[in-house]
C-alpha cells in the first residue's frame, strides 16, 4: 500500500486518556526508527468504529479492558471493513486473554509499554497486516468472553452495528449471511455454523440455511412444502411478515421451543 | 502510621462487652445446669423443682459475674492471660460462696446445693467457658490467617497496578510533581496492603489510605470518577479493622465507574449513631458487569473480620437499591487511645 519511507499511520483506542499520551509519548520515541504518524484516537469502541474507517489507518493500538465493548470485539467488528488495519492489543493484565492471543497468533503488549516491545510489533503488524475473522473469534471465545453484542455491517466504508437484539433472523444465501431486522435488511460476510455457534443462547436453528431468535417466535402456521412432498410447518415471529419454513429434521426441536 | 495493639489473637480473654460473648455465656452455663437437672430428676415436676433449686445459686452468680467482667474486662484483657483467667476462677468461686452463703441464712428449710458442690460447679463451668473460647479462637486464628491471603490476593488488582504504573510514566516528562505525588501513595497504598491485618487501626488512618488509593485512580480515569465525601461528622478515632474501606471503594470503582463511559459517582457516608459507626458506599450498578468474583470476595473477607473482631454486634449488608449498588456496614463504636490517633492528615 504505502511505500516503506512514508511514516506508518497509528489509531488508538483507549479508554484512559492518560494511557494514550503515554502510547503517543512512547510512539514518538520510536519514531527515529520506525517513523509513525497518530491519525487518530478513541476514547471507547464505538467512537473508534464511527472514526477509523474515514481515516487510513494501517496499525490500531487497541486497548481490552473497556467499558460497553470491549478491545476485542472492537476488532472484531473492523474486520467487516473492505481493508481492515492490522491490531496490536494493549492490556495491563487480563491473563485469559493473553493465553488467548498467545495460542491464535495475535500480538499484543502489556502496560507500561516498552519502547523495543512495541517497536517490534508495529514492524510485525506492518508486515503481516490484518488478521483474519476467524482467529480474532477463536481468541474471544477463548478468552471466555461470550458473544458478540452487535452485528457489524460494512456499509459504504462506515461501519454499521446492528445489537443482536433486534435481529429477527439470519438466513445465509450464496456468499453472504442476511441479517432481518423489523426495519429492514442488512449482508454480513459471516458462515451461517460459526453465527450459530457463537450465539445458540439466542437463536435456534429452524432449517438448513436460517437461525431464528428465540424470543421472538410467536407460533406455526401449516404451509406446503417446497418440493411438494405433503404439508410442513413454517415459523411465525414477531416484527416480521414472512413466514420461514421449518424442516422436518429440526421441527423436533423449534415445537418443543414454543411449547416452553 | 500507627498500628494499635489490640484484639490479638492467641490466649486472650474474650471481650465481655459483646453482646454475643455475653449470650454465649447465658446458654452454655443454663444448658449445662438445665442438663444437670434433667439427670437428678425423675419426672417432670420434680425436673422444674431440681432446676428451680440448681437456679437459685446459678442465676445470682452468673448475673453478677457477667456484670463485674463486663466492668472489669478490659483491666483483666491487659492482664497476661492465666492471670486474667485465675482473678475470675477466683471472683466465680468467690460469689458463689457468698451466694451459698446467702441462701443457707435466708431459707427455713431447703439446703439448696452443698458449698462443695456448688463451688464445683463453678469452677468446672468456668474452665469449660474458658477452654471453649480458647478453642474458638484458635478456630477463627487460621481463618484469619487465609483471610488476610485472601485479601491480599483479591484487593492486589494487577490490573490496578499496571494501569497505575502507566498513568504514572505519562505524567513523569510534564508534571514530574504530580507523578511524584502518585508514587508516593503508591508506596503509602502498597506498605499498608501487605501490612499485618491483625491488628484493629483507626478510621482517620482508613479514611486517609482510602483518599490516597481514590487520588491514584482520579489519575486515570480523570472526570468518569466523581467522589462524595460524607464523613464530617465520623469518629476519627474510631477503631476499625483495617483494609475495610479501601477494598469496598475498590470494588466500588472497578464495578460502578470503570463499566461506564459517562462519569459515575460513588458515595462514602461515614457517622457515628447511638455508639454506633455507621458506613455507607454507594455506587453506580452495572448489571451486565457483576460476573466477576472479586466483589464476593471481599464482601466476604471483610465480613469474617468484622466477626472475628466484634462478633455479632458487626453487620455488613450488600444489595442492589435502584441504579446503584449499596453496602452498608454497622458496628460498636470503640474509640483508640487518644496518642493514637495521626494528627490531621486524613483532611487534605
Amino acid at each position: 500500500m504505502s511505500e516503506p519511507s512514508a511514516p506508518l499511520r497509528v489509531f488508538l483506542v483507549d479508554d484512559e486518556r492518560p494511557a494514550r499520551e503515554r502510547m503517543k509519548e512512547v510512539l514518538g520515541d520510536v519514531a527515529a526508527e520506525l517513523p509513525n504518524v497518530v491519525v487518530g484516537e478513541a476514547a471507547s469502541g464505538h467512537e473508534g468504529l464511527s472514526l477509523l474507517p474515514t481515516l487510513p489507518v494501517e496499525v490500531a493500538l487497541v486497548d481490552i479492558h473497556m467499558p460497553q465493548m470491549n478491545g476485542m470485539e472492537f476488532a472484531r467488528h473492523l474486520a467487516s471493513l473492505e481493508r481492515p488495519p492490522a491490531i496490536v492489543f494493549v492490556t495491563a493484565h487480563d491473563q485469559y486473554a493473553i493465553e488467548a492471543f498467545e495460542v491464535n497468533a495475535l500480538d499484543y503488549l502489556l502496560k507500561p509499554v516498552r519502547a523495543a516491545r512495541l517497536l517490534a510489533a508495529l514492524h510485525k503488524a506492518r508486515a503481516t497486516g490484518a488478521v483474519g475473522r476467524e482467529p480474532l473469534a477463536r481468541a474471544a471465545a477463548a478468552a471466555g468472553q461470550g458473544a458478540r453484542r452487535y452485528l457489524a455491517v460494512s456499509e459504504r466504508g462506515c461501519i454499521h452495528l446492528v445489537p443482536i437484539a433486534e435481529v429477527v433472523y439470519l438466513k445465509a444465501e450464496l456468499k453472504y449471511v442476511t441479517v432481518r431486522t423489523p426495519q429492514r435488511e442488512f449482508l454480513i460476510e459471516e458462515s451461517l455454523a460459526s453465527l450459530e455457534q457463537e450465539f445458540g443462547e439466542t437463536f435456534v436453528r429452524v432449517h438448513r440455511a436460517c437461525l431464528a431468535a428465540r424470543a421472538r417466535v410467536r407460533g406455526f402456521e401449516r404451509v406446503a412444502a417446497e418440493n411438494g412432498e405433503g404439508a410442513g410447518w413454517a415459523i411465525v415471529l414477531e416484527g416480521v411478515a414472512e413466514r420461514l419454513p421449518v424442516s422436518r429434521r429440526q421441527w423436533p426441536i423449534v415445537k418443543s421451543l414454543a411449547n416452553g | 502510621m500507627t498500628i494499635l495493639s489490640q484484639n490479638t489473637i492467641p490466649d486472650a480473654l474474650p471481650d465481655f462487652r459483646n453482646l454475643g460473648v455475653a449470650a454465649r455465656i447465658l446458654v452454655i452455663v443454663n444448658s449445662v445446669a438445665f442438663l444437670a437437672a434433667v439427670l437428678k430428676a425423675q419426672n417432670l415436676p420434680q425436673l422444674i423443682d431440681e432446676f428451680l433449686d440448681i437456679a437459685l445459686v446459678v442465676e445470682p452468680v452468673l448475673i453478677a459475674s457477667l456484670a463485674i467482667l463486663s466492668a472489669t474486662g478490659p483491666w483483666l484483657a491487659s492482664r497476661r492471660y492465666w492471670i486474667g483467667l485465675s482473678l475470675i476462677a477466683l471472683g466465680v468461686l468467690w460469689l458463689t460462696a457468698g451466694a451459698q452463703w446467702a441462701w443457707t441464712r435466708a431459707s427455713v428449710d431447703t439446703q439448696p446445693l452443698g458449698i462443695i458442690r456448688s463451688g464445683g460447679f463453678a469452677l468446672l463451668m468456668t474452665a469449660v467457658l474458658a477452654g471453649y473460647f480458647h478453642l474458638r479462637n484458635r478456630a477463627f486464628s487460621p481463618a484469619l490467617s487465609e483471610a488476610r491471603l485472601q485479601a491480599l490476593q483479591a484487593r492486589i488488582r494487577p490490573h490496578f497496578l499496571f494501569n497505575t504504573l502507566n498513568a504514572v510514566l505519562s505524567l513523569i516528562r510534564k508534571d514530574a510533581r504530580r507523578a511524584e505525588t502518585a508514587l508516593e501513595d503508591l508506596a503509602e497504598l502498597y506498605r499498608m496492603v501487605m501490612a499485618d491485618t491483625k491488628n484493629l487501626t483507626t478510621l482517620a488512618r482508613e479514611l486517609e489510605l482510602t483518599r490516597q488509593y481514590l487520588s491514584l485512580e482520579q489519575l486515570r480515569l480523570g472526570e468518569r470518577l466523581v467522589v462524595e465525601w460524607k464523613v464530617d461528622g465520623a469518629p476519627r478515632d474510631a477503631l476499625v479493622p483495617p483494609l475495610l474501606l479501601q477494598p469496598l471503594v475498590e470494588n466500588a470503582v472497578y464495578h460502578g465507574i470503570e463499566p461506564g463511559l459517562a462519569p459515575g459517582t460513588i458515595e462514602i457516608a461515614i457517622r457515628c449513631e447511638k455508639e454506633r459507626l455507621q458506613v455507607k458506599l454507594t455506587n453506580p450498578y452495572h448489571r451486565e458487569h457483576q460476573h466477576r468474583q472479586g466483589n464476593r470476595i471481599a464482601l466476604s473477607n471483610i465480613r469474617e473480620r468484622l466477626a472475628l473482631h466484634f462478633d455479632v454486634e458487626a453487620t455488613l449488608e450488600a444489595g442492589v437499591n435502584g441504579a446503584d449498588y449499596e453496602i452498608r456496614i454497622a458496628m460498636p463504636y470503640r474509640k483508640a487511645a487518644p496518642h493514637s490517633v495521626p494528627a490531621d492528615r486524613a483532611a487534605a
